[in-house]
């Protein structure tokens, strides 16, 4: 088959898993947030939440009635041929899926307010690009809520403050989101780089399972010690009050200027969506984020 | 925190019991309204003409379904709800006129709909965020869709439900207010916050 065929396929496969089935590692983190929370009407919440997990499985029907916005990642091996043509396949993907799954239509052209119909547009579905090593190319999506895109920021901290200042920026954060981004949230945060670097850095963030620590042990403790903070506020499951308000902080960083430490925090609600698959050059494909439910989807 | 059934219409006795953290699941009828709905009822009662059906003792829901037409009919596919924050500015004025005894939505309303439940007797209840299927599945059938021209999700749904739910009381009718609570309290953690990450505030 030719490349453009298989990645249309595999990218539409992907884009359905991730808006039906949440990632196993979140949907543990919801369970044992609930066996957790003290508060019972956040338990009441969590409750609904799982519930409306497993229905959404059955029915297979997507979990929440925003679908987001469609962002592709993709890792492409250097020797891979035919790259130019992937961005058109991801895109007939993106349409099809939004008919067949189906998805809301949630691309906006911001200047005459119109719906495309179809969630493509301009520079939509977004797509990161990496170049690896080698001949697969990995595929991940993920479908970002417009509730909890809302509250992401960006932020320029005092230099001198050093991490403290970081801790301070994403308490407050999280204070100013309240139940606005639907919370339980994962938060993905990064400093460095500059402005725009830094908030691509902490989206990208997301992408990384809940189990799965920062391999810095000592950014793993941060880590650890910004979710501790973040959920003494209270907040709790939809701003309800309870101690389950984060479940997961992933931290990235680049390079700073010398005087500038930018600061980015973005927000994820507890449908944290996001699928991967790699295509190898022998043309098996590997469903990485939803094995199990693969052969159910396709 | 107690747990109650209720049937619509809804009584003004029955949502006078309802304190804020109790549960709540209805069965009857529930009525989809956003912005513009809101914006065109309240024209409707400024003209003195009545709404396409009578809202006493029935629930409002902010919600901006997903549905899909098979034949003549109507079927709910994703219903959760919006939030209720962008209709701060007309619910006071619309639970006065039209007695609705519930709004459902999601992220809490402020002040002035909390003093108007507090008056006409109508509570605030909150239905989990993104939880687009539970909401779907308690909808059994869609009696009508009015004000179509305001496009499906700001068009008025007429929705029969059998225990839509759980609806966490988040504003009851005495006047409390479990989000302004919530947000109270999470003002006064934050110095125990910064005392921990050893932050000066
Ligand atoms: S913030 Fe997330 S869970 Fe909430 S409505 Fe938006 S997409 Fe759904």
């Amino acid at each position: 088959m030719e490349i453009e065929k298989i990645v249309e396929n595999v990218a539409f496969n992907i884009l359905k898993q991730a808006v039906i089935y949440l990632p196993e590692d979140v949907k543990q983190a919801l369970k044992k947030a609930y066996d957790e929370e003290t508060s019972e009407t956040g338990r009441t919440q969590l409750k609904a939440i799982l519930d409306n997990i497993e229905l959404a499985e059955k029915y297979q029907a997507p979990i929440c009635q925003d679908t987001g916005t469609i962002i592709f990642y993709i890792k492409a091996g250097s020797e891979v041929k035919g790259l130019e043509k992937i961005e058109k396949a991801l895109i007939n993907a993106t349409r099809k899926a939004t008919k067949q799954v189906p998805l809301r239509p949630n691309a906006v052209d911001p200047f005459t307010q119109k719906n495309s119909g179809d969630n493509t547009g301009r520079l939509i579905p977004f797509i990161n690009w990496e170049i690896v090593p080698g001949n697969s190319l990995e595929l991940t999506v993920m479908t970002k809520g417009g509730g909890s895109e809302n509250v992401c920021v960006t932020g320029m901290l005092v230099p001198g403050e050093g991490i403290n200042g970081l801790k301070r920026f994403v308490v407050e954060a999280v204070i100013k989101a309240g139940s606005k981004p639907c919370p339980p949230n994962i938060l993905g945060v990064a400093i460095g780089g500059g402005a725009d670097i830094s908030m691509k850095l902490a989206k990208k963030a997301l992408l990384r399972p809940l189990n799965e620590p920062n391999p810095d042990a000592e950014i793993a403790k941060l880590e650890k010690e910004i979710l501790e903070a973040v959920n003494m506020t209270g907040i709790g499951p939809m701003g309800l009050g309870g101690k389950t308000t984060v479940l997961g902080v992933n931290i990235d960083y680049a390079y700073r200027h010398p005087a500038s430490f930018p600061a980015a925090v973005a927000f994820n609600c507890w449908a944290a969506r996001r699928a991967s698959a790699r295509i190898n050059a022998d043309g098996i494909i590997e469903y990485l984020t939803h094995k199990k439910k693969a052969g159910e989807v396709i | 925190m107690a747990i109650y059934h209720l049937k619509t219409p809804i009584s003004e006795e029955e949502i006078r019991k309802l304190k804020v953290n109790d549960v709540i699941f209805i069965t009857g009828t529930i009525v989809t309204a956003r912005d513009q709905a809101h914006r065109r009822a309240l024209e409707y009662a400024k003209q003195g003409k009545n709404l396409p059906i009578n809202l006493d003792g029935l629930a409002l829901f902010h919600c901006g379904p997903v549905v899909k037409k098979e034949g003549e009919k109507w079927i709910a596919v994703a219903a959760g709800p919006t939030t209720s924050t962008r209709m701060d500015i007309f619910e006071d004025e619309f639970i006065k006129n039209f007695k609705v005894r519930v709004v459902i939505g999601k992220g809490g309303m402020g002040k002035k709909t909390t003093d108007a439940m507090a008056k006409y007797g109508a509570v605030y209840g909150a239905f989990t965020g993104g939880a687009a299927i539970l909401a779907a599945k308690a909808i059994k059938s869609i009696k009508s869709v009015e004000w179509l021209d305001l496009g499906t999700p700001e068009a008025m749904w007429i929705f029969e439900v059998e225990d839509f739910g759980p609806l966490a009381v988040a504003i009851d009718s005495h006047g409390n207010n479990l989000f302004l609570d919530v947000q109270k309290k999470v003002e006064e953690n934050r110095q125990k916050i910064y005392e921990k990450l050893g932050l000066s505030s």
